[in-house]
C-alpha cells in the first residue's frame, strides 16, 4: 500500500485545522454564543493568517528577508476597493464582486511583486530587506497623493487634489491622505475562510512541488543550487510573486470589511507585526503561522474584557510576545516537550 | 546560559501575572453597578441609567487627543451623575489606537458590555477610525456623536452620526473668509499635513475658497506626517514666496514644532492656525513666547471667565494637572448634549437601543433642540449631523487667548 507523504499529511492537518476552526466558529455564532468583539475580528483575522503564510512563503520557505510585505496588502485593498466600486452596477450580487475585487487585488499585487522581484531578487540578504522596506513606504506615499474616482465622463485619476476634477454626480474612490472613505462592507467570514483554504492550496502544493524543491535548495545553499542548474532568479521571482499575489487578495478582503482604510495603515508597523506572526509561528512552518497569527491578531482585543486590566494590554501584549520568544527558544523548555511527547520529527534519524 | 533564558521566562511570566492579579481584584470593587440592567434601577429610585460608550486614541501617535476627549466627557459624567437628575450615565471609554480596524473592535467591545442595555456611542476621537465604526453603529442602529471627528465624511448618508465640531470643509471655507474680512496678510502661505485627512480638508477648501473670494495664496507646501521633525524646507518656501501670513491647518505638535523654527530663521509673518493648534500653549517645555501674537480658531478658551468654563478648568486641572484644550470641552459638551437630548425623552426607562437611537435623531434634527455648552451657545444639529455654532478667532497675548 502506498504511504501517505508525510509533507502531504501535514498538509491535509493544516486543512482540516482550519475547517473544523469555522465549523466550530460558525456553530457559535449561529448558536449567538459568540461575543460581539471576537465577530468583529474574524475576518481581519483571517487576513492576517494570509499574510503570515504568505510571508512565511518569502521568508521561511524561500529564505529572503521581505521587510514590505503590507505594501502589497495595500496595493490589494486600494485596487480591490476601486474594482468594487466600479463594479458595482455590472455585478450586483456582493459575494461575487467580492470574489472579483480580490482576484483584481491579487492580480495587483503581483504586478507590485513583479515591479520590484525583478530588480531586487539580484539583491540578498539585508540589501534585499531594506529595498522591500523602501518599496512598502512608496507605495503608502503613492497612495497618499492617489486621486481615484468615477463620473459619467468614465475614469478618474490624477496625483494630487488640485488635477482631479469630478463632475458633480460623480463618486470619488480614492481620496489621497483621506484614504477610501464610504466602502461598502462585502467582506464576509466566509470568504476569509475561503480565502485561507485557497491559500493553503496554492503555499503547500508549490512547497511539495519540484519548484518548491528549488525554492528551498536556493534557501539552504545558493550556490551548490546553482551548480546543479537550477535558475535562481526564475524560483525567487516565482516565491516572491505568488507571496506578493496572496497578500494583494488579503489586502482586499481587508478593504472591503471597513468602510473606510487609509494608506498610512499599512506602514512599516504592519509589515513587522505580520513578520513577528511568522517568527513566533515558526519559519517555514504553515500551521504555526496561521496559530501565531490568529492568536495574537485576537489576543490584544481581548485584554479588553478584563476590566481595568485594558489600560496596560498593550504591555501585556508586548510580554507575552517576550514570553513566546523565550519559550519558544528554551532548549530545557524543549527538552520537557521532547520528553512528553517522545519521538517526532528528526528522532527516526537520530536512531 | 540555560538557566538565564529559564530565569527570563519566569520574570516575565511572573510580571505578568502580577499585572493581572493586581488589576483584576481592583476591577471588581470598583464597578459594582456595571452588570445591573438599566430596567432595574429605573424601578428603584425612578432613575433611568444609559450607558455610554466612548472610543478614541489612548495609545499610540494621537493619544494626546483622545486622552483630551475621554477626561473632558469624565468630568462631564461626574457632573450629571451628581446632579441626581431623571439620567445617570454609565460611562466607558476603549482605546482604538487611532486605526480603523482597532475602532470597530473597540465598538464590538462595547457592544459586549451593555448587552441588552440602551448604549449610545460617544466618538471616535479621529475621522478614519470614526468613519469606521460609524458604518457598523448605522446598519446596528446605536445613537453616535462625536467629539472631533471633523471629516464631512463621517456624517455624509448617515442619518444617526452627529458632530460636536465643526466639518473641515467648513473650517477652512470660515478661515478665509476671516482673513478676507479682516484684511490681515496680503499674500498667504499654507503649510499642511497632506498625510493626514484632517489637515487635507481644511487646506483644501481653505485654498479654493481663498481663490474664489480673491485672496493671493502665494505658497503651499506640504510635509508627510506628524512625526516630522524639520520645517525649514516647508518655510524656506512661504518665505521665498515672501508670504506675510501662514495659514498652518494642522495639529499642535507640529505646529510648535514651526513656530520655534520659524523664529530661529528670522522669518516672522503672522501664523494662523485652525482648532487643532489648541493646547499648544500647554505642551511640556513649550516656551510660550514663540506663540505671541498667533492667531488661531478654536470653539474653546480656557482662560474664559464664565463660571462653567472656570469650573470645568479648575475641575481638569486638579484632576490631571493640565489645562484642558478644545477636545476635552467638545467632549464635556457631547456628554451635556446626550444628557439633555435623554431627558427630553418619554418613555425611556423602556427603549432598547434602537429605539433610543431614533429618538435622539428625532430630537437633534428636529429643529427645537439645542444645547449650552463650553465651545458654544445655542448649539443646533443640522439634518446632516453638522453642528451650526459661531467660530471664534482667538489671538494668543501674554501667554493666554484674546478673543478676536
Amino acid at each position: 500500500m502506498k504511504k501517505l507523504n508525510k509533507n502531504s499529511l501535514d498538509g491535509f492537518i493544516n486543512y482540516g485545522i482550519v475547517i473544523v476552526a469555522f465549523a466550530v466558529i460558525q456553530t457559535a455564532v449561529g448558536m449567538g454564543k459568540m461575543s460581539n468583539i471576537l465577530q468583529s475580528l474574524l475576518v481581519p483575522a483571517c487576513c492576517y493568517i494570509v499574510m503570515a503564510v504568505s510571508l512565511n512563503l518569502t521568508v521561511g520557505i524561500l529564505g529572503e528577508l521581505s521587510l514590505g510585505h503590507a505594501g502589497f496588502m495595500s496595493l490589494g485593498a486600494f485596487a480591490g476597493i476601486t474594482a468594487s466600486v466600479l463594479l458595482q452596477s455590472a455585478i450586483p450580487v456582493g459575494p461575487l464582486r467580492l470574489a472579483v475585487s480580490m482576484l483584481v487585488g491579487a492580480a495587483f499585487g503581483a504586478l507590485g511583486g513583479v515591479i520590484v522581484g525583478v530588480p531586487v531578487l539580484r539583491l540578498q540578504g539585508d540589501y534585499l530587506a531594506i529595498v522591500t522596506l523602501a518599496f512598502g513606504q512608496i507605495i503608502q506615499n503613492i497612495i497618499m497623493v492617489l486621486y481615484v474616482g468615477v463620473d459619467e465622463n468614465g475614469f478618474h485619476m490624477a496625483a494630487g487634489s488640485e488635477q482631479f476634477h469630478l463632475s458633480a454626480g460623480g463618486t470619488a474612490i480614492i481620496k489621497g491622505p483621506m484614504g477610501a472613505v464610504g466602502v461598502t462592507k462585502l467582506a464576509s467570514f466566509t470568504a476569509g475562510f475561503v480565502l485561507i483554504l485557497i491559500t493553503l492550496l496554492v503555499v503547500q502544493n508549490l512547497v511539495n512541488s519540484r519548484s518548491g524543491r528549488a525554492i528551498m535548495a536556493l534557501r539552504d545553499n545558493r550556490i551548490a543550487a546553482e551548480s546543479v542548474g537550477i535558475n535562481v532568479t526564475k524560483y525567487k521571482l516565482m516565491a516572491f510573486v505568488t507571496s506578493a499575489a496572496l497578500a494583494g487578495a488579503a489586502g482586499a478582503l481587508w478593504g472591503l470589511n471597513y468602510s473606510s482604510t487609509v494608506a498610512s495603515k499599512f506602514n512599516f508597523n504592519t509589515s513587522i507585526l505580520v513578520l513577528v506572526f511568522v517568527v513566533l509561528g515558526g519559519l517555514g512552518s504553515i500551521r504555526g503561522s496561521i496559530i501565531a497569527a490568529a492568536l495574537l491578531y485576537v489576543l490584544p482585543d481581548l485584554l479588553r474584557q478584563f476590566g481595568d486590566i485594558s489600560d496596560y494590554r498593550m504591555l501585556i501584549y508586548a510580554i507575552i510576545l517576550i514570553l513566546v520568544m523565550l519559550a519558544t527558544n528554551n532548549d530545557r523548555l524543549k527538552d520537557l516537550v521532547g520528553r512528553v511527547i517522545p519521538k517526532r520529527k528528526g528522532a527516526a534519524s537520530n536512531g | 546560559m540555560k538557566k538565564k533564558n529559564l530565569a527570563a521566562l519566569l520574570m516575565a511570566g511572573a510580571m505578568c501575572m502580577s499585572l493581572l492579579a493586581g488589576c483584576s481584584a481592583k476591577d471588581e470593587s470598583s464597578q459594582p453597578s456595571a452588570s445591573q440592567p438599566a430596567g432595574q434601577e429605573n424601578q428603584n429610585g425612578g432613575v433611568v441609567t444609559i450607558k455610554v460608550g466612548g472610543i478614541g486614541p489612548t495609545t499610540g501617535n494621537n493619544a494626546q487627543y483622545g486622552t483630551a476627549t475621554q477626561w473632558g466627557a469624565e468630568i462631564a459624567v461626574e457632573e450629571i451623575n451628581a446632579l441626581g437628575g431623571p439620567i445617570k450615565f454609565d460611562f466607558k471609554y476603549e482605546d482604538d489606537t487611532g486605526a480603523a480596524d482597532t475602532a470597530v473592535a473597540a465598538y464590538n467591545s462595547l457592544k459586549d458590555w451593555a448587552k441588552d442595555a440602551p448604549l449610545v456611542i460617544y466618538g471616535c476621537t479621529t475621522t478614519t477610525p470614526c468613519v469606521a465604526v460609524a458604518a457598523e453603529t448605522y446598519s446596528d442602529r446605536y445613537f453616535q456623536l462625536t467629539p472631533s471627528a471633523s471629516s464631512p465624511d463621517v456624517t455624509a448618508n448617515k442619518d444617526n452620526t452627529f458632530q460636536m465640531c465643526f466639518t473641515d470643509p467648513g473650517q477652512g471655507s470660515a478661515a478665509a473668509e476671516y482673513l478676507k474680512s479682516s484684511g490681515l496678510g496680503t499674500k498667504i502661505g499654507v503649510i499642511y499635513n497632506n498625510g493626514d485627512a484632517y489637515s487635507t480638508g481644511i487646506a483644501d477648501a481653505f485654498i479654493a475658497h481663498a481663490k474664489e473670494i480673491g485672496l493671493d495664496v502665494v505658497a503651499t507646501s506640504t510635509y508627510p506626517e506628524d512625526t516630522t521633525t524639520d520645517y525649514t524646507v516647508q518655510l524656506n518656501a512661504c518665505k521665498d514666496a515672501g508670504a506675510d501670513l501662514v495659514f498652518l491647518p494642522i495639529y499642535y505638535t507640529p505646529a510648535s514644532l514651526i513656530l520655534a523654527q520659524a523664529k530661529q530663521m528670522n522669518y516672522a509673518p503672522i501664523f494662523f492656525g485652525g482648532d487643532g493648534m489648541d493646547g499648544m500653549l500647554d505642551m511640556d517645555g513649550f516656551d510660550k513666547s514663540l506663540a505671541e501674537g498667533l492667531l488661531l480658531m478654536t470653539p474653546f478658551n480656557a482662560s474664559g471667565t464664565d463660571e462653567r468654563t472656570k469650573t470645568f478648568v479648575e475641575t481638569y486641572q486638579a484632576a490631571h494637572g493640565i489645562l484642558p484644550n478644545q477636545f476635552a470641552a467638545d467632549g464635556y459638551d457631547c456628554m451635556y448634549a446626550i444628557y439633555e437630548a435623554c431627558c427630553q425623552i418619554d418613555g425611556i426607562a423602556d427603549m432598547d437601543h434602537a429605539q433610543l437611537c431614533d429618538a435622539l435623531i428625532a430630537l437633534f434634527t428636529g429643529g427645537d433642540f439645542s444645547v449650552d455648552g463650553l465651545t458654544g451657545t445655542g448649539m443646533k444639529w443640522l439634518t446632516t449631523g453638522e453642528i451650526s455654532k459661531a467660530p471664534v478667532v482667538v489671538k494668543v497675548e501674554n501667554g493666554g487667548y484674546v478673543t478676536q
